[in-house]
Formats: C-alpha cells, sequence, structure tokens
C-alpha cells in the first residue's frame, strides 16, 4: 500500500528561452514506512521534484503539464492551496540542506516550533512551548528545556538541522521529505543526523524520501533508490540490487567515484563533464555526452525506461540490448 | 626534516572573545616537503582552517613558529621575510562563489594575481590566462565570462587556474571539494594531483572526510579541539589508525554497501575551546576514557615508523 505516488510527473521552468522541462515523466512509489533515496548530482531533477510534492513552486515562472501525484485519494497537483497549506508541515514535512537559511535569525527556537504547533494543531503558546522542548529532547538535544530559548547562531550546524528535524516532526508527519539533510556537515554530524532520521523513522513510523548527492549516504538509509539524471530517472532499484548490480553507465559512474577509503589509487575514476543546462536540447539519451559505453545509436533515440529484475529498471541502449521492455 | 619548504613549530592562536581567551590551535608541529601533501584532516572547530591560514600569514601566530622556503616569518623581522616569499604560496578555499568577485570576468580574476604583482605585459598577461584555462580544464570561451555562469565544479576550477597564476611552489587547499557533488569532487581530487605531478606543488590539504583525504594525501594529522591527535604516513594511518578519535572519523564515512552496519556515530561535537577541562581534549567523547584521561593530557608520541598518537593507551 503506497503512502504517494508521483505518476509521470513532468515539471517546466519559465527561462528566457522559453519553457524548459527540468522534470521530465518521472514516477515512482513510497510504500508505508518505506525509505526511498533519490540520488543524482545539481541540476538532476531531484530537488524540483521534491518541491512539486509539496506545491513548493513559483506559479508565475513553473508549470506541471503532465502528471499527478497521489496522496491519501486525491492529486496534491489539484488540491486547493488551502488544503494543501494544511498537508504541507502537518502530513507532509521537508527538511532541507541548509538550516540557516530555512531558520528565521530573530525568532528563538521555541517560537519557530511553536509556529507548526499553533498553526496546525491549534495549541496555545503555553502548550506549543511546552510540546517544542518535549520535540527537542526526541531529536537528541541536551538540555531542552534551555536550549528552547536559543536563537539559531547560538547553535552549531548540526544542532541547528536537529531544531529543523524537531520542526518537521512537530505534527507527526506521514511522510519526511530530505533534501541533502547532511550535505553542508561534517562527517561525523552526518552520522548523527542520519542515525537520528533511521531512529525517529521507528519511533515515528514515517515513510521518507532521503535526497542525496552522495551514493555513500544513500547506502545507509535507503531501502529503494531512484537515480536521476537530466530530469529523468535513468534507474531505480531495490538499494541491494542497486549497489551489487548498477546497470546504468551513470550510475556505475556515480558510484565509482567514491574515494575508497580501505585502498590506495593513484586516480579517481570520474564521469566526465557535469550535468547539461535544461536549455541545451540533447538528442538521444542524455547521458550520452558523458558516457564511456556510447554507441551511435544513442544519440539517435532516446531509450526507455525497461524492467532488468525484480523492481529493477534502467534506460540504457547498450546495457539493455535484447531485452524486451 | 630537511627538504621541508613549510614547517610549522608549536603554533598556537588565541583569538580574544569577550573578556575570555579561545585557543583554537594548541601547539601544533609538522613539516611539508616539495611535491608533497599533508592532509589536515577533523571536525568544524578543530582549529583545521585556522592552521591553514597560520601557515601562509593571513593570520598572525600567538606564539609558535612558521618557516616557509628557508625563512622564519613569525616573530621579529617576520613580516619583511613573509612579503619576500608569499608569492610562493596561494589559498585555495573551500567556496569559490565566496572567493571569486561576481562582477570581475574569469580572465580578471585569473589575472589578478599578475596585475597586483606588475610588470605582466598585456600580451603576457592573455597568454597566461588562456594558459591557465587549459591547465585547469576550462574551454577558452570561460575568459569573458563571470563566475556565476560557472557551476560550483568549475569555478573550483577558476579558482585553482588563479592560485596557479604566480606559479606558486606550495597551496593550502581549505576544503576544496566539500561542498562538491561526488562526482565534481573526483574531477577536482584528480585535478590537484595531475598539477602537483606536473609542478612539483606542495600542498596542505583540509578536509573533514578521511577517505577524500587518503586520495590526496602523502601523510595525514588528524585534529582535535586545536591539537594534532594522531599523525602518520598514508600507509600507517589507514592499515592501523590508533587514536579512538580516527578510528571514529574512518567509522563514519558513508560507505557504497546498503549491508553493511555501522556504530552508532559518535555522540556530541568538539567541545568550546574555551575554559578547557584538563587532560585529554577527547576524553568527553571517547569510548575507551580511562581516569588518567580526565587528569592528564596525553602528548603527541612515536608508537612506530612514521606514526605518532596522542592517547594514554595506545
Amino acid at each position: 500500500m503506497s503512502v504517494l505516488a508521483v505518476e509521470n510527473l513532468t515539471v517546466s521552468f519559465r527561462t528566457d528561452a522559453g519553457w524548459m522541462n527540468a522534470v521530465e515523466d518521472v514516477s515512482f512509489e513510497i510504500g508505508a514506512q518505506e525509505t526511498l533515496g533519490i540520488v543524482g548530482e545539481s541540476g538532476s531533477g531531484k530537488s524540483v521534484t521534491a518541491l512539486s510534492i509539496l506545491g513548493l513552486h513559483a506559479a508565475a515562472t513553473t508549470r506541471i503539464p503532465k502528471g499527478a501525484i497521489r496522496y491519501g485519494g486525491q492529486d496534491l497537483l489539484r488540491v486547493p492551496e488551502r488544503a494543501m497549506r494544511r498537508i504541507r508541515g502537518g502530513e507532509i514535512a521537508m527538511i532541507f540542506q541548509d538550516p540557516m537559511s530555512s531558520l528565521n535569525p530573530v525568532l528563538t527556537v521555541a517560537d519557530q516550533i511553536s509556529e507548526t504547533l499553533m498553526l496546525h494543531q491549534g495549541l496555545t503558546r503555553a502548550a506549543a512551548r511546552q510540546k517544542a522542548i518535549g520535540l527537542l529532547d526526541l531529536v537528541r538535544i541536551a538540555d531542552a528545556a534551555h536550549r528552547v530559548d536559543a536563537y539559531p547562531h547560538q547553535l552549531s550546524g548540526g544542532m541547528r538541522q536537529r531544531v529543523m528535524i524537531a520542526i518537521a516532526i512537530a505534527c507527526r508527519p506521514k511522510l519526511l521529505i530530505a533534501d541533502e539533510p547532511t550535505t553542508a556537515l561534517d562527517v561525523t554530524v552526518q552520522a548523527q543526523i542520519l542515525d537520528l532520521l533511521r531512529d525517529l523513522q521507528g519511533e515515528l513510523g514515517m515513510s521518507v524520501v532521503l535526497i542525496s548527492h552522495d551514493l555513500g549516504v544513500i547506502a545507509e538509509f535507503a531501502r529503494r533508490v531512484l537515480v536521476m539524471y537530466a530530469g529523468r530517472v535513468v534507474e531505480s532499484a531495490p538499494a541491494r540490487t542497486l549497489f551489487r548490480a548498477p546497470m546504468h553507465p551513470y550510475t556505475s559512474g556515480l558510484l565509482a567515484a567514491i574515494p575508497p577509503l580501505d585502498h590506495d589509487v593513484r586516480r579517481l575514476p570520474t564521469i566526465p563533464g557535469s550535468i547539461p543546462d535544461p536549455s541545451r536540447r540533447i538528442a538521444g539519451c542524455r547521458f550520452s555526452p558523458r558516457c564511456a559505453e556510447v554507441e551511435p545509436g544513442c544519440r539517435t533515440a532516446a531509450p526507455d525506461l525497461m524492467t532488468v529484475g525484480e523492481g529493477h529498471l534502467a534506460r540504457c541502449l547498450p546495457r539493455l540490448r535484447g531485452r524486451a521492455a | 626534516m630537511s627538504g621541508a619548504i613549510v614547517s610549522a613549530q608549536g603554533l598556537v592562536k588565541e583569538f580574544a572573545a569577550g573578556n575570555q581567551v579561545l585557543r583554537a590551535v594548541d601547539g601544533v608541529t609538522f613539516d611539508i616537503a616539495a611535491g608533497e601533501t599533508l592532509g589536515l584532516v577533523g571536525e568544524s572547530g578543530s582549529g583545521k582552517s585556522t592552521t591553514g591560514r597560520l601557515l601562509v600569514g593571513l593570520v598572525p601566530v600567538t606564539s609558535g613558529a612558521v618557516r616557509l622556503f628557508g625563512e622564519t616569518v613569525t616573530g621579529p623581522g617576520g613580516a619583511a621575510r613573509l612579503a619576500r616569499v608569499r608569492h610562493r604560496m596561494q589559498f585555495v578555499f573551500q567556496d569559490p562563489q565566496g572567493s571569486l568577485n561576481p562582477r570581475m570576468r574569469v580572465r580578471d580574476a585569473i589575472a589578478e594575481p599578475l596585475d597586483i604583482k606588475g610588470g605582466v605585459s598585456r600580451a603576457e598577461r592573455g597568454e597566461r590566462v588562456a594558459e591557465l584555462l587549459d591547465r585547469v580544464g576550462l574551454p577558452q570561451a570561460s575568459a569573458d565570462r563571470y563566475p556565476h555562469e560557472f557551476s560550483g565544479g568549475q569555478r573550483q576550477r577558476i579558482g585553482i587556474a588563479r592560485a596557479l597564476a604566480l606559479r606558486p611552489e606550495f597551496i593550502v587547499c581549505d576544503e576544496p571539494v566539500s561542498a562538491l557533488d561526488v562526482s565534481m569532487q573526483a574531477q577536482i581530487v584528480n585535478l590537484l594531483l595531475d598539477l602537483q605531478e606536473r609542478f612539483g606543488l606542495g600542498y596542505l590539504f583540509i578536509a573533514h572526510d578521511l577517505a577524500v583525504v587518503r586520495s590526496m594525501s602523502r601523510n595525514i594529522a588528524v585534529m582535535y579541539a586545536g591539537t594534532i591527535v594522531e599523525m602518520a604516513s598514508r600507509e600507517a594511518l589507514y592499515a592501523a589508525p590508533q587514536h579512538p578519535y580516527t578510528q571514529a572519523l574512518l567509522d563514519v564515512v558513508p560507505r557504497p554497501d546498503p549491508d553493511r552496519i555501522r556504530r552508532p556515530a559518535l555522540a556530541g561535537e568538539v567541545p568550546s575551546m574555551m575554559n578547557r577541562p584538563a587532560g585529554c581534549p577527547f576524553a568527553a567523547r571517547c569510548p575507551r576514557v580511562q581516569s588518567l584521561c580526565r587528569s592528564e593530557t596525553p602528548l603527541l608520541r612515536g608508537i612506530a615508523p612514521q606514526h605518532q598518537a596522542a592517547c594514554h593507551f595506545v
């Protein structure tokens, strides 16, 4: 039973050169208490996808010409803004990469957590403050009764991310979207935050979408993984399958680029170049300009997403040759 | 060590914080030889970036000595000697966005060190920019564009090109890949290795991730709360890490293996550098702490060839 299903989502942005698809034909499901990892480089469309779930795009410069986001019997793309406001932050919550810019610098931690509780649960200020202290305890902030009166700048980066998590889980959401929640943090604090998210997921029974550019982080956490490139899903598989037997050359490239800890290499394997600007039209497979296994056919026809195994889909002409769609 | 181009001797840096004193760096000693890399690893607040800044004179030392290319650049007369060797070293920052002037074209950003030094003709300047773009793998057309038109990885290439402009022999790289995607990290690490091989550059490579450091460094120093807690050759450190902090840092590096069960992360954070308790700075977080650790500060001592650690129990 899925909590949320994204179907053929396409998102376009207005640019100087006209409307460009930042996300194209993306589909996936998230089951109850499941963790889905979405991985890709900057510009792959992973954050745009997440923001679409919450309806957080700027209306004037964004269009969603195609697709549906099924949640609790409704399509979130067609829910009126008033109703969306109840869902956002209440049933579906999100945390971002940089807690410093998502927290209000002139409000205390108590004020910021209370805001959510007063809005969604109609608590009084005093009751919300008490609950805020409980939430800080829940995200393992020591001395919560004292820290609740701190301003964001008085907290470390890791602490601030814990506060963001406290705000996100304040209303016991069914789904938590974590967009690069550890990218700006030290590896030790990153590990603490991942441990915390895993514990909270168990305690609260949430589903989690974890977005990261780092397959190492994804491996720690996700049961299923979606690999995105230039706005499209290029591979999707159960985590174990993806890491043991990656099918798309982009997935292989991302895995190989992780610096090894247990042996020395003279140079790291790299994926040459970078993700193309969405305004650049690429014929055929979008990864073909950077792909080591490219063939002439890759540059003419865009490959379809094909089933390669149990719950395993990939989009690559040379590697999937001979398999039926 | 003879042959060292950079040498830090008992570096101490204190900052005033209100009416208290914050000791950010507390007795750091190391050498870097020509063409070699020392990786300096630790969490935020460990003092690793301050150490990098002390080394090139971006912040003055409170005590201790820095020797650069045979000149002692700290203490009496140090400023004049620093001015003489300053062009032989450079700095690459974590955030190329913040270190590049957004209103300066790439051509001018890269040539700025040449302009400041002076005595370079227009033709030479143009040639040098073209050569530098080529060295860092940027297309020639980049010269007329502005920093915001580039991705994070490309901006870091611009920062590196600028650092190379005066043909330095030593570069402090302060978390140059920490803000980049994994795929871009690998490209920049390889670029730095290529440049080192080609120009015989020495690096101080500062990072918080022991995996990235392994691919870059000949020797590695692990910093905690202003002190070096372990220092070793790459072979020795990764084969047999001794300090509990080093072991914890290795354990938290994310690995692409969904079946790996990591131990719970080290709790807490680097302690405040004000009012430091007696004893080992790591005692409060150490899984192997004993009562001795809370009373006596362990000193960095040799425990094997090319291997030092500051722990009572190694």
